[in-house]
């Protein structure tokens, strides 16, 4: 092309890795994490963990399928309960993994090289557990096909003006789009995988994936094109993503959902909550399999300052919320946040409040950002804030709304905790056999940040 | 072509010694040539001349498609087959349909991204010569690969052989058909 993209160089600091990496070494070390017959305790635990907690999550199910959504918690008024609170959750921590991998690549920051595919495992994974909870909460979760439009004798449609089936399409054609991205991603080191393979049928099967992968520069540059069309498009998906699913609360007219500001505010919760799950895979991660090098104390400080942006624009839809209760003089508007602040859930609300308004606020500090242990703990409280917080919104805005009469409180059974625990195993059983199977750190991106990759400037002629 | 050659290979050891062969070979006149890398770089594209392709014409041909059938389909079944009147309000509400048809349009988009740079690549591939060359393996991890095929009307066994012997390589093979 006459006129070739300007690729800006951006002054990167030079932590985002360790001095000293070769080609070879950044390839040794990744692909050892897979190619090894020595399997680490660590991923025992964590696997043995997700296992055990899948268990609990087939037991829910099957006693779900057996006597019916009545073993949960919710009665009218409150129907959602922990389903949605759950479905909306997961899909929220998703969004960080295409954040890093579509909009961080677009915006030209490097030091997602190195953390964008288990990020975008993450997502996937995340996607998975959230899409569970609409099913299941379906009642009837084998007819969830009715959901999409074909032609059926019944002569039935969906509504195509409920915000629930936008959902359906949002939801699947994000899960759809973030495989595509973390496949193409992974097809060049599935070939460099395929090279390293001592055993016969394991370089079949990452041969078969790879499908002849053989880095030509023909292909090299087609597959550039490819991602950054990719990451063009996933870009807007993520965002349209959530507010998709802040639809489904403020085409509603229940106090305390119907308001135009949600979606931003849904969204930035969500990239809150997706990376307080990134550092929390991160910090074990790069400790178990001694990645230090490669996922640096500055990429956990980016991530932690991403943490703490996202959780002030948090803050500030919650005082947004309060000030729209006060300023719209609707008198259920202004109620429904009174109960929240001092109902029935007031000690939830203060606690949402501690975790994710009070708590990020340490993120200020540098020397809370260089700590793993610390960041560990804070994205912990996070993922419990953000979890409140969706809990907060659906329960005591259905609990308590228009007439007295028919207000109702709710609150978790077992097996509303037992299904939500059990996602948490689906997610971590998905996730080790993931790290297991397949390199979690970007081979080749991770090769592009070494000093050696740049090609020297020669005088032409 | 009487012996069966793919092409010559040479093997270098860092990025900036392919991209001075591949432009040195280029500039001899070369065309039927390749270059194989363990990562995506810039310059290479740039002597080898790749930087057009019809990935962007693709994509954006899904995504019209993609979108014109998020909106039919909804049209259609809202206006055509199963109208509902509710309280004399349009049939064909528009502003309900955005939602829907934007995501198709993401969907059918990321799809033909995919499926384009996969038929643009001609993959999958289950079978290609270069992976004759033992040393090849390393075009995965380390090692940076020129190759000049025999398709190439200038390509010469011998001299092609002797001409990548000029540029410093590690090493030259020949690459079995």
């Amino acid at each position: 092309m006459a006129d070739q993209p300007q690729v800006i160089e951006r002054e990167q600091s030079e932590q985002i890795i360790a001095p000293g990496y070769t080609f070879a070494t950044v390839t040794d070390q990744i692909s050892a994490t897979v190619l090894t017959k020595h399997t680490s305790l660590f991923w025992f635990g964590g696997f043995m963990a997700g296992v055990m907690l899948l268990g609990v999550f087939l037991l829910g199910v099957t006693v779900l399928f057996a006597k019916g959504t009545g073993i949960w918690g919710i009665r009218t008024p409150v129907m959602w309960g922990f389903a949605i609170t759950n479905f909306v959750w997961w899909i929220g921590i998703g969004h960080a993994g295409t954040l890093i991998s579509a909009i961080l690549l677009l915006l030209n920051q490097r030091w997602r090289n190195s953390i964008n595919r288990f990020a975008e495992a993450m997502t996937l994974f995340a996607v998975a557990c959230a899409g569970m909870f609409p099913v299941l909460h379906l009642g009837r979760p084998w007819l969830m096909f009715w959901l999409f439009p074909y032609p059926n004798t019944m002569n039935i449609e969906p509504n195509f003006r409920s915000p629930l089936v936008w959902d359906v399409f949002a939801v699947s054609t994000y899960a759809t789009v973030s495989l595509l991205f973390w496949f193409v991603g992974l097809i060049p080191d599935l070939g460099t995988l395929r090279d390293r393979a001592g055993h016969r049928g394991l370089k079949m099967a990452y041969g078969l994936l790879a499908m002849g992968w053989r880095g030509s520069a023909r292909h090299w540059s087609v597959y550039e094109t490819a991602s950054l069309l990719l990451a063009g498009v996933a870009t807007p998906l993520v965002l349209s993503v959530h507010t998709v699913v802040s639809f489904d609360f403020t085409i509603a007219i229940v106090p305390g959902w119907h308001s135009t500001f949600f979606p931003p505010y849904f969204v930035a919760g969500a990239i809150y909550s997706g990376f307080a799950m990134v550092l929390a895979l991160a910090i074990p991660l790069r400790k178990a399999y001694h990645l230090e090098g490669l996922i640096t104390d500055k990429h956990l400080d980016n991530a932690a300052k991403v943490m703490l942006a996202t959780g002030l624009i948090v803050a500030y839809a919650y005082l947004l919320e309060l000030f729209n209760a006060w300023y719209s003089g609707d008198v259920y508007e202004m109620q429904a946040f009174w109960h929240r602040m001092t109902g029935p859930y007031a000690a939830d609300y203060w606690f949402l409040v501690a975790c994710n308004i009070i708590s990020p606020n340490f993120l200020w500090i540098k020397k809370v950002r260089y700590s793993p242990v610390l960041l560990f703990i804070s994205s912990i409280v996070v993922l419990v804030g953000m979890w409140l917080e969706r809990y907060m919104i659906i329960v005591s805005s259905l609990a308590q709304d228009y007439l007295p009469s028919s207000w109702g409180l709710f609150h978790g059974t077992r097996w509303d905790w037992a299904t939500y625990l059990g996602t948490i195993g689906l997610f971590l059983f998905m996730f080790f056999l993931f790290i297991r199977a397949l390199p979690m750190i970007s081979i080749f991106e991770v090769r592009t940040l070494l000093p050696q990759a740049k090609v020297a400037k020669e005088v032409k002629g | 072509m009487t012996n069966a050659v793919y092409g010559v290979m040479a093997e270098f050891d860092t990025p900036t010694d392919l991209v001075n062969a591949a432009r040195a070979a280029h500039q001899r006149g070369y065309r039927k040539l390749d270059a194989y890398s363990p990562f995506p770089i810039e310059e290479l594209s740039d002597v080898l001349h790749l930087h057009r392709n019809k990935l962007p014409l693709i994509v954006l041909i899904g995504g019209l498609i993609g979108g014109l059938t998020g909106y039919l389909l909804q049209y259609y079944v809202t206006v055509i087959h199963y109208p509902i009147n509710i309280a004399g309000r349009p049939l064909h509400s528009w502003p309900s349909y955005i939602i829907i048809t934007f995501e198709l349009t993401i969907l059918f988009a990321s799809l033909s991204a995919v499926v384009g740079l996969l038929a643009l690549c001609g993959l999958p591939m289950p079978y290609h010569p270069v992976f004759n060359v033992p040393r090849f393996a390393l075009a995965s991890n380390d090692r940076f690969f020129l190759c000049i095929e025999a398709a190439d009307p200038m390509f010469d066994r011998k001299q092609t052989s002797e001409f990548l012997g000029t540029l410093a390589p590690r090493e030259v093979s020949e690459v079995a058909e």
